[in-house]
């Protein structure tokens, strides 16, 4: 067939090749791109000390642009405090972050100011502002920002769009059941399109159909937003849900999930597993699955 | 850490928030909505309390002290005593004591409620800074409030003292106003408005650096509440001593 259509015949238009040689382009100056090369973020052997406690003990990996780094562990072994790290909410005690190529280790708290617009987080508990309603609340940046107030509606709109939530936009936070206090944060930190985004256990104590839709959220930012970001959890199916499937949208232009196969394998989410503040795994889901360290194991199978 | 470096890590904490929270006043952008509606609440909220310490105790000054005047026989000082007690020492003080009470705890709970629930994070990772958005009005507000509650403590102090020495003791009214008119001096005045702009900076201090340092959940908060209005107080009452040896130095009233 390839053959076929090769065939140049005299006196007819030569084959229009154009869009596959625009596509290759494009997809060698991905690949090309020196900026990917460049971590989104990176820990060189971060130390830190609570009360005579090491909290992260010599703690070194890499988020690249685009991927999802979940961070595995128990309570109290560090996860939550990396996050804070990479804000620059806490400052470590001895070795190197770096966020985008930058070294924010230190920063004074102007500096971190701007590295922290290029960052959205998302707190446990939501963390939403109590005397701000909704709207007020997902408006909070562009507000500071001074944007007029037209453009800031359309932008809240937006993000509660993304996050389904566009019904709620002028209740208060008490009213919000827990799920969608987490979803609001979500729309809250995504407010000017951060490329760096980090969970801090979004799904801890939600419903196992609300969990999943805060799995779908992150998965729609990593495949389709191109966001790097750290997922920190403890609970198994974020796990299975984060490093089997991916978002794509279908012709009707709607965004489906479809389990990772025979088709495609998702390179873009990797697992960290921690422990006491160390690394005890890094890798990606099949590896960690095999793994033969017990703790590990416990921790997959809950015994 | 002992006792002695801690208290001096405090004094350069708090130190540290009120110098960043002064220059924070100067840059873009300026939190003025915040500071009214903190006026508001802590200023136009504290009146009626404020309305009926200063009566009452104008009233009960005269009821202790009518007796002793009238054994000398000097009633027609009635007035300059009450009032010269207000202006000078019980208007500011009682009025710090109280705004303590309700404003001091308000905020402390109000921001450490906000650090456990981590919405103080959750700013600052907004690109917000706590010090400028919450802690700047705030410190404003009670600069700005304060001096204008006390002065209204003295007025109605000297309500209070004027309404018992005139239904209760049968007093003539203008004896008591002429008293009041002829004991006071400008010095007394300004000396009863310096000592609340101090002490509005000292409370506003104390209660946002006790409310943002919160650790340990909802206990914390109610930890470092009772912290900060016992710091308070504490601290309200021992600058008044130096600040009246200070102002009888400074404006000369000095015996």
């Amino acid at each position: 067939m390839m053959a076929e259509t090769s065939v140049h015949r005299p006196g007819a238009q030569p084959p229009d090749n154009r869009v596959s040689e625009r596509a290759a382009e494009s997809t060698f100056r991905e690949v090309d791109d020196t900026e990917r090369a460049i971590p989104a973020i990176e820990f060189r052997e971060v130390t830190m000390v609570f009360d005579d406690r090491k909290v992260l003990d010599n703690l070194s990996f890499k988020v690249m642009k685009g991927e999802t780094k979940i961070i595995l562990g128990g309570s109290g072994c560090g996860k939550s405090t990396t996050i804070k790290l990479v804000l620059g909410l806490l400052k470590p005690d001895s070795g190197k972050i770096l966020v985008d190529g930058e070294d924010i280790t230190n920063y004074s708290e102007v500096e971190m100011m701007r590295v922290r617009k290029k960052i959205g987080m998302i707190f446990q508990e939501g963390a939403l502002f109590d005397s701000l309603s909704v709207y007020e609340n997902v408006a909070f940046k562009l507000h500071e920002q001074g944007v007029p107030e037209d453009q800031v509606e359309n932008e809240v709109r937006r993000m509660l769009r993304f996050v389904n939530l566009e019904p709620a936009i002028d209740k208060m936070p008490a009213e919000l059941s827990g799920g969608m206090r987490r979803r609001v944060g979500i729309a809250r930190a995504l407010v000017g399109d951060p490329k760096i985004v980090m969970f801090d256990e979004p799904t801890a104590g939600l419903d196992p159909p609300t969990a999943r839709t805060i799995c779908e959220l992150a998965m729609k930012l990593r495949d389709l937003e191109d966001v790097s970001s750290i997922f920190v959890t403890h609970e198994m199916n974020n796990l299975d849900y984060l490093t089997s499937e991916y978002a794509v949208v279908n012709e009707a232009g709607e965004v489906v999930f479809e389990t990772e196969g025979e088709k495609l394998c998702l390179i873009n989410c990797k697992v960290l597993m921690m422990r006491d503040g160390q690394v005890i795994f890094s890798g990606t889901d099949e590896t960690l699955r095999k793994a033969d360290d017990t703790y590990i194991q416990k921790f997959l199978r809950g015994h | 850490m002992n006792i002695f470096k801690r208290l001096l890590l405090e004094l350069q904490e708090m130190s540290l928030l009120s110098a960043r929270a002064a220059l924070g006043i100067f840059k873009k952008p300026r939190y003025i909505p915040e500071a009214i509606a903190q006026m508001d609440s802590i200023g136009v909220g504290s009146l009626t309390i404020i309305i009926l310490t200063g009566f009452f105790t104008g009233g009960v000054l005269t009821l202790q002290t009518y007796q002793t005047l009238a054994s000398y026989g000097a009633t027609d000082q009635l007035g300059y005593l009450v009032s010269i007690s207000l202006v000078r020492e019980l208007g500011p003080v009682l009025t710090a004591l109280m705004v303590t009470g309700r404003v001091v705890s308000a905020i402390s709970a109000e921001l450490g409620s906000m650090v456990v629930s981590e919405q103080i994070d959750a700013m600052r990772a907004l690109g917000t800074d706590p010090n400028r958005k919450l802690v700047a009005p705030r410190l404003i507000a009670l600069i700005v409030t304060l001096p204008l509650l006390t002065l209204v403590a003295d007025v109605m102090g000297i309500a209070g003292g004027w309404a018992v020495s005139t239904f209760l003791y049968d007093l003539p009214s203008t004896m008591f106003i002429n008293s009041v008119r002829d004991g006071i001096t400008t010095d007394d005045i300004i000396g009863g408005i310096i000592k609340p702009l101090v002490f509005a900076f000292l409370m506003g201090t104390i209660a946002c650096h006790k409310g943002l340092k919160t650790e340990g959940g909802t206990v914390g908060v109610g930890r470092s509440t009772t912290t900060a209005v016992v710091t308070a107080s504490i601290i309200v009452i021992i600058a008044d001593f130096f600040l009246a040896k200070a102002l009888q130095v400074i404006l000369g009233t000095q015996p």
